[in-house]
């Protein structure tokens, strides 16, 4: 069969139906997005009535697979990394109760920052939470990999992770098709107390849980993914991980690496293999495409054993992407390099887009709040983040999704007035609601725009569970209805809009002002549709 | 045989539906293709850089090596400069000479020609202008791949092929037009590399 041209995502994707998924689940989060879209453009998963709608953010969707996990049937579940910080609690906590119906979770990592906050490493949470990790090293491995976990999860019982980077998921190569397997049926667990983590329950199921960590390991030791490859020069051994293999390999085009090579790619690291390289070798390059999990390791606290280079030594960077170069340099081969960038090359970044409604919004916004001087407005993860940068310099936050209204409501409560959240229509339906009702509890002064575009726009336009419920949301949580304002951000209404927000900052209790106009890209969109 | 290409723009300007020629096409001689994106938040206005490699042979690394690339292909003259440090010494830049400013600080016209006429080997191309004449000013892109696909190992035909496939459904007049343009671009490259 010829082969598909996908993403890493789209690999993904198209091995979660092939695996006979009945539902994936997920939240939207550069880079794993594609993973869903890819299902929704699927005729494959609407033939087969899989589910693939968006949810309101990553616990939803975890919890929502954990339960068609518990009716027997496989479900995928996909998120950026900082999306599985939202998702903790079912994540550590499904690792006790296990999984019926394969139960897979597909964690984007961004190395590097390209769009997030920080680049924590997700290897360390499933080690944490004791449950196995696949980190695909390219498309073709993504795809397989995907297949398999599903049978993995449920040969153990166990939800699987899958680990991936902004690279590989956005990169694109061939990659083969296997046989699509039907989707199971609903079977309920034998065991009918398997989800019930009552304490005296959960201390049983835990036990389970450390017993089953041998097994993983030995499954770990004998998989077709972690491979030792044998080389002459015994002078030193390389660890490398997911995609850094392919860095390795990028600096013997032709010809081979000299040095023995093991590529781990399934987790629990597999002891038996590490520990047949320290023996040969005399010293252990490790190469990571993130944390440094297996160097931190393998090193102990006293670094006692054979000499351990990588990110903690200094021979790679403690932080950021790998790349072929890195990793020559760290093999001490030469490294190659064009020209520098000619000092005349200015930076170039993202701004919103022209029309863009939250340009109004900020306009309005910081015309209102020059009388009180700068730093009470605190914002939220979305497009109209892009307010940190000139020329509005409109906002003095942006931490974690939804944390611009609680953040406010603290600032509020140690005396900073008038106190500003700006927080997206996705983000207050992902996060900020419960945050308004701790502000509406205790009748906090601030005052709280909720940006309405219609969509999840820094994504690239999905679907927002906010559409057309903010205003009945506020109203249902309590916020006073003449403290409600919606407004359109629009050029021609800015003294309107300006009289508006100036009278509901003076307010001293909960306002909530929802500028309303659509995406211009979504309705872009729309419009060529037509 | 191996080409490593850099593609760079402005996000927007569309520097994928290049790739996605280039990629046909050697799809269909079965070449192996790695071509790393960039999606996200880079899109809106900001900087966009693809990793596009062809070899007849296995692709380790979705990133090609600094200092390796074999062109650089850029539908905006500064954006091409920012990517020298992956140009190899015998690698060509490609690039339109039509600026895209969205920033306060975009360097004056004749720093950044002086700037571009330093490289030893460059096609520099007024793309909007030839695709406008020849009526379709969308199909800017089309023109700067013409213009460098003398430097790609691929069969002329084997890219036209794929121009008219890949537009197909949009309507023979659009297929003609973008043919016509990848002419242009290819016929003022062999005359001016
Ligand atoms: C926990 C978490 N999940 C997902 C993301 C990715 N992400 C960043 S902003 C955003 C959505 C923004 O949508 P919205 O709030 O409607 O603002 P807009 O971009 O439309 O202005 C998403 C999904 C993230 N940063 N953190
Ligand atoms: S994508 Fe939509 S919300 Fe984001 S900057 Fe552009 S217009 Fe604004």
């Amino acid at each position: 069969m010829s082969k598909l041209l996908l993403l890493g995502d789209e690999a993904i994707g198209q091995a979660a139906l092939d695996a006979g998924i009945s539902g994936v689940y997920a939240y939207p989060g550069t880079p794993s997005t594609e993973i869903m879209e890819y299902v929704q453009h699927s005729k494959q998963a609407a033939e087969g009535q899989v589910h693939r709608s968006w949810s309101a953010n990553e616990k939803t969707a975890m919890e929502s697979a954990i339960g068609m996990s518990y009716a027997g049937k496989r479900a995928l579940v996909c998120m950026k990394h900082v999306g599985l910080n939202v998702a903790a609690d079912p994540f550590m906590n499904s690792a006790i109760t296990g999984a019926n119906g394969g139960l897979v979770y597909l964690i984007a990592d961004d190395p590097s920052m390209h769009s997030s906050q920080d680049e924590q490493d997700s290897r360390f949470f499933a080690k944490f939470a004791y449950i196995p990790v696949f980190e695909p090293s390219n498309q073709q491995e993504a795809y397989d990999m995907t297949y398999d976990a599903f049978a993995f999860s449920e040969k153990y019982r166990i939800p699987v992770m899958l680990r991936v980077t902004t690279r590989l998921a956005h990169s694109r190569a061939g990659v083969a098709k296997k046989e699509s397997l039907p989707q199971n049926e609903v079977k309920l667990c034998d065991n009918k107390k398997q989800f019930i983590l009552l304490p005296a329950h959960a201390r049983v199921f835990y036990r389970e849980l450390l017993a089953k960590q041998p097994l993983l390991e030995k499954e770990s030791v004998e998989s077709k993914y972690n491979q030792y490859i044998d080389g002459s020069d015994k002078s030193m051994g390389v660890i490398v991980s997911g995609i850094a293999y392919n860095y390795l390999m990028e600096n013997y085009v032709g010809t081979k690496c000299p040095y023995p090579v093991l590529k781990i790619t399934q987790y629990p690291i597999p002891t038996q293999l590490v520990a047949r390289m320290v023996n040969e070798c005399e010293t252990v390059l490790v190469a990571e495409e993130g944390y440094p999990l297996i160097e931190e390791q393998l090193k102990g606290l006293l670094n006692a054993g054979k000499p351990v280079k990588g990110r903690l030594d200094g021979t790679l960077p403690r932080d950021g992407e790998l790349n072929p170069n890195l990793l020559a340099v760290a093999l001490g081969l030469t490294d190659t390099y064009g020209a520098d960038v000619p000092e005349i090359v200015a930076p170039r970044p993202p701004a919103l887009c022209l029309g863009c409604p939250h340009i109004d919004s900020y306009t309005a916004l910081n015309q209102a709040m020059e009388q009180y001087g700068p730093g009470r407005v605190f914002s939220d993860i979305g497009c109209y983040t892009l307010g940190a940068l000139p020329p509005y310099n409109a906002i003095y936050s942006t931490v974690d999704m939804g944390a611009s209204i609680t953040m406010a409501k603290g600032a509020s409560d140690a005396g900073l007035r008038p106190a500003v959240a700006v927080i997206g229509d996705s983000t207050f339906t992902h996060s900020g609601i419960t945050s308004l009702l701790d502000c509406v509890v205790e009748n906090t002064p601030v005052t709280v725009f909720i940006l309405d575009n219609f969509t999840t726009g820094m994504t690239g336009g999905q679907d927002s569970h906010a559409l057309g419920r903010i205003g009945n949301i506020c109203k249902g949580l309590g916020v006073a209805e003449e403290h409600i304002r919606v407004i359109t951000p629009l050029k021609k209404n800015h003294e309107t809009n300006l009289q508006i927000v100036k009278e509901e900052l003076e307010y001293q209790g909960v306002s909530v002002i929802i500028p309303t106009r659509e995406c211009v890209q979504t309705l872009k969109k729309k419009l060529t549709k037509k | 045989m191996k080409i490593d290409i850099i593609l760079a723009g402005v996000g927007g300007q569309g520097i994928l539906s290049i790739a996605s020629i280039i990629g046909y096409a050697a799809l269909k001689k079965g070449l192996h293709l790695k071509q790393a994106e960039v999606h996200g938040m880079s899109q809106r206005g900001g900087d966009v850089q693809s990793h596009f490699r062809l070899a007849d042979h296995e692709i380790a690394s979705d990133l090609i090596p600094q200092g390796q690339a074999d062109l650089i292909i850029s539908v905006e003259p500064m954006e091409s400069l920012r990517y020298l440090p992956w140009l190899s010494s015998k690698g060509w830049l490609i690039t339109n000479d039509q600026p895209f400013i969205n920033i306060p600080n975009y360097p004056a016209p004749e720093v950044l020609s002086a700037e571009l006429n330093k490289l030893p080997n460059k096609v520099v191309i007024n793309a909007d202008k030839i695709a406008k004449e020849l009526g379709s000013a969308r199909s800017a892109n089309m023109v700067i791949l013409g213009a460098a696909s003398p430097f790609i190992e691929i069969d002329f035909k084997d890219i036209e092929n794929a121009v008219s496939e890949v537009f197909a459904r949009k309507g023979e007049e659009i297929v003609n037009t973008n043919l016509a343009c990848l002419r242009a671009g290819r016929e003022f490259a062999q005359q001016n590399k």
